[in-house]
């Protein structure tokens, strides 16, 4: 029994139909839970008041946002060395969580930027390079969408993948060159010490392993439907013969 | 096939004439089967001729001569009966003369083996004969072709027809892409 | 792999070969901007660099589209996927000869560019240092999503999507090495960083672009 099997795109369909209400389940409560553990049971902070509750949403769709690219990058290396079709199809379902998440980073940071920085936008380097990296989703999207044979147009998304990440590093590190920004740093972090109290901490936790359950929850329920898509196109193919 | 020897291949439109030839030269992927060639030895010619209308025939010529590091393009030039049009540009010329400058290229690879997709397409009568020679004159020198036409080339006992139509079952089965899927 | 660049830059210079068109279209952009900002040669002095760096980037842009498509139409693609060069020099000879019609005439007439502009004499040398080291990564970079959407009809405007985000590093340190040079500081580590960008392009993208041709023309 190896990992792989379940690369076969019907087994896939059979053990992600069992999981997926478990996912879900499970990611309803913790961001639930953690949201409003965060929400009403939390001091205000003595500078910045209310607002910043709104990094309970912030982090973890940022969070999600930046590694929805790298579940992406490794899908994509597994389809072009493996040929696994599940593979393609995760990374292509992915695509569209990735900016999704991108897009709520980009807003709450800009409705949290307004009472604390006094703007909505700023050409800091984290912002600019989430500005980016929305750019890059959108690239690998259209480009899944203008290609019409889907085995081609999983091999050209993968190598722009591959090259994509390649640029967004190096865009990441040109935006900080470019503009020493007014962003704080990063509100967690293992190796370093704690950015945020405790108790702002605990709750923010729940979220982010809530919003890793979501994600978890949504590209299985786009990978399956993506499998039924083609499955439907492969017994209407044979139907014909 | 044996070397000195050419096949022919028939079958209605939509059969997989041009996949079948362009799976030999290495351009497409293979579902099944194996090809025991080496790619350098085949030369693939396609329905179209890649041949720039802005340039003369010669440097046309001159330019897939470079690439297949061959030597001289007069002797082809003049095989392939164009030596008059040299000095011509080829956007000026008719599309029975750039067939042949695409044709002419055949004899520049040096290659034993001859995909040709269609190769008589708007080519005149003369032209054709001409070029059935040519072929004759490649088998000879021991090279083969795999060619897809409908017309007779007059290449008499040195052909074998194969006809594609007989192996439509195994070309419309489902792909390797789609049966996964199911 | 030179008879294909020759052939390239005879094809560019005969009538309809497209040379000249990205330079009369720089020169457009560049003109147009006094127009939109004012004709004030300080605050135009200023944004030169990025005015500059930008229009040679849309400049590049524009002739993309055209390094593939017509050989990918005639077929020419095919005969050289079957040649015995490989694709990957292809690319390396594509994006050359792009460098050579586009990039290198740009950083050419830069000086004449900066000087309706508003740039003093001894800056212009910065713009042209840091188009020298950058444009040949444009070319490379473009030509890989030249590649990419190589056989698709109407690819053009998908190309710019693609190809505009992978652009980002190159504009950025290639615009703020010339900036920084304008603007008296150090420039050294701008233009390093950029020099670095292009090599990096022309050494993993050749490869990445021969392989998506190879699946475009399959």
């Amino acid at each position: 029994m190896s990992f792989w099997e379940y690369a076969n795109p019907v087994k896939f369909l059979k053990l992600s139909g069992v999981l997926l209400p478990y996912f879900s389940i499970l990611a309803a409560i913790t961001i639930i839970a953690g949201i409003s553990w965060g929400f009403f049971f939390t001091p205000d902070d003595y500078k910045q008041g209310a607002t910043v509750k709104i990094l309970y949403v912030h982090v973890p769709s940022a969070f999600v946002a930046i590694n929805a690219w790298f579940m992406m990058l490794v899908a994509s290396i597994i389809w072009l060395v493996r040929r696994h079709h599940v593979s393609a199809l995760a990374a292509k379902a992915a695509a569209p969580i990735g900016i999704a998440m991108t897009i709520i980073g980009l807003v709450t940071g800009a409705l949290w930027g307004q009472p604390m920085w006094g703007t909505w936008w700023e050409w800091d380097p984290k912002l600019t390079s989430f500005l980016i990296l929305f750019l890059f989703y959108l690239g690998y999207i259209i480009l899944w969408a203008a290609v019409d044979d889907p085995d081609t147009a999983a091999d050209l998304t993968s190598v722009l993948c591959i090259v994509g990440s390649v640029f967004a590093v190096l865009s990441r590190y040109a935006t900080n060159f470019w503009n020493q920004g007014l962003h704080q740093d990063a509100s967690l972090s293992i190796d370093k010490e704690e950015h945020v109290a405790d108790v702002f901490y605990y709750p923010l936790i729940v979220v982010m392993a809530g919003f890793v359950l979501l994600f978890f929850a949504l590209v299985l329920l786009n990978t399956r439907s993506e499998i039924m898509k083609r499955r439907a196109g492969a017994i209407m193919a044979r139907s014909r013969i | 096939m044996k070397n000195g020897h050419a096949g022919i291949l028939r079958g209605p439109n939509g059969v997989g004439k041009t996949t079948l030839l362009r799976a030999l030269a290495g351009l497409q992927p293979v579902e099944a089967g194996k090809i025991k060639c080496s790619l350098e030895d085949i030369c693939y010619s396609g329905h179209a001729d890649g041949v720039k209308p802005t340039l003369t025939v010669q440097e046309n010529l001159e330019f897939w001569a470079n690439i297949f590091s061959s030597p001289s393009i007069s002797e082809v030039a003049e095989k392939f009966m164009i030596i008059d049009l040299l000095n011509s540009k080829v956007g000026n010329l008719s599309a029975g003369q750039k067939r042949r400058v695409g044709l002419a290229r055949l004899g520049l690879t040096g290659r034993q083996v001859w995909l040709l997709d269609e190769p008589t397409v708007s080519l005149d009568e003369t032209s054709v004969k001409i070029f059935g020679n040519i072929i004759k004159d490649h088998l000879s020198e021991d090279g083969c072709a795999l060619i897809a036409t409908h017309i007779d080339l007059g290449l008499e006992n040195r052909a074998q027809i194969f006809d594609l139509l007989k192996y439509k079952a195994a070309s419309g089965e489902l792909s390797n892409s789609n049966e996964a899927f199911l | 792999m030179i008879a294909l660049i020759i052939r390239d830059l005879k094809i560019s210079v005969r009538a309809g070969g497209g040379f000249g068109l990205s330079l009369a279209f720089f020169f457009i952009i560049v003109i147009f901007f006094p127009f939109a900002i004012g004709p004030d040669l300080d605050l135009l002095s200023k944004v030169a660099p990025g005015t500059l760096w930008l229009g040679a980037l849309l400049a590049c842009l524009l002739s993309l589209e055209r390094i593939f498509a017509l050989d990918f139409e005639d077929g020419t693609l095919d005969l050289l996927a079957t040649s015995s060069l490989p694709l990957e020099s292809v690319v390396i000879s594509k994006a050359l000869v792009h460098w050579l019609t586009t990039g290198l005439p740009l950083v050419l007439l830069t000086p004449f560019f900066g000087i309706l502009l508003g740039l003093q004499n001894n800056n212009i040398i910065f713009l042209i240092i840091s188009l020298i080291f950058g444009t040949p990564a444009l070319s490379i970079i473009g030509t890989f999503g030249a590649a990419l959407t190589a056989g698709m009809k109407r690819g053009g405007l998908l190309l710019s999507i693609l190809v505009l985000p992978l652009y980002i590093p190159t504009l950025i340190f290639g615009a703020e090495a010339a900036r920084r040079g304008i603007q008296g500081f150090e420039t050294q580590n701008s233009i390093l960083l950029l020099l670095g960008v292009s090599l990096l392009s022309w050494a993993i993208l050749p490869f990445a672009a021969a392989s998506v041709l190879r699946i475009n023309l399959r």
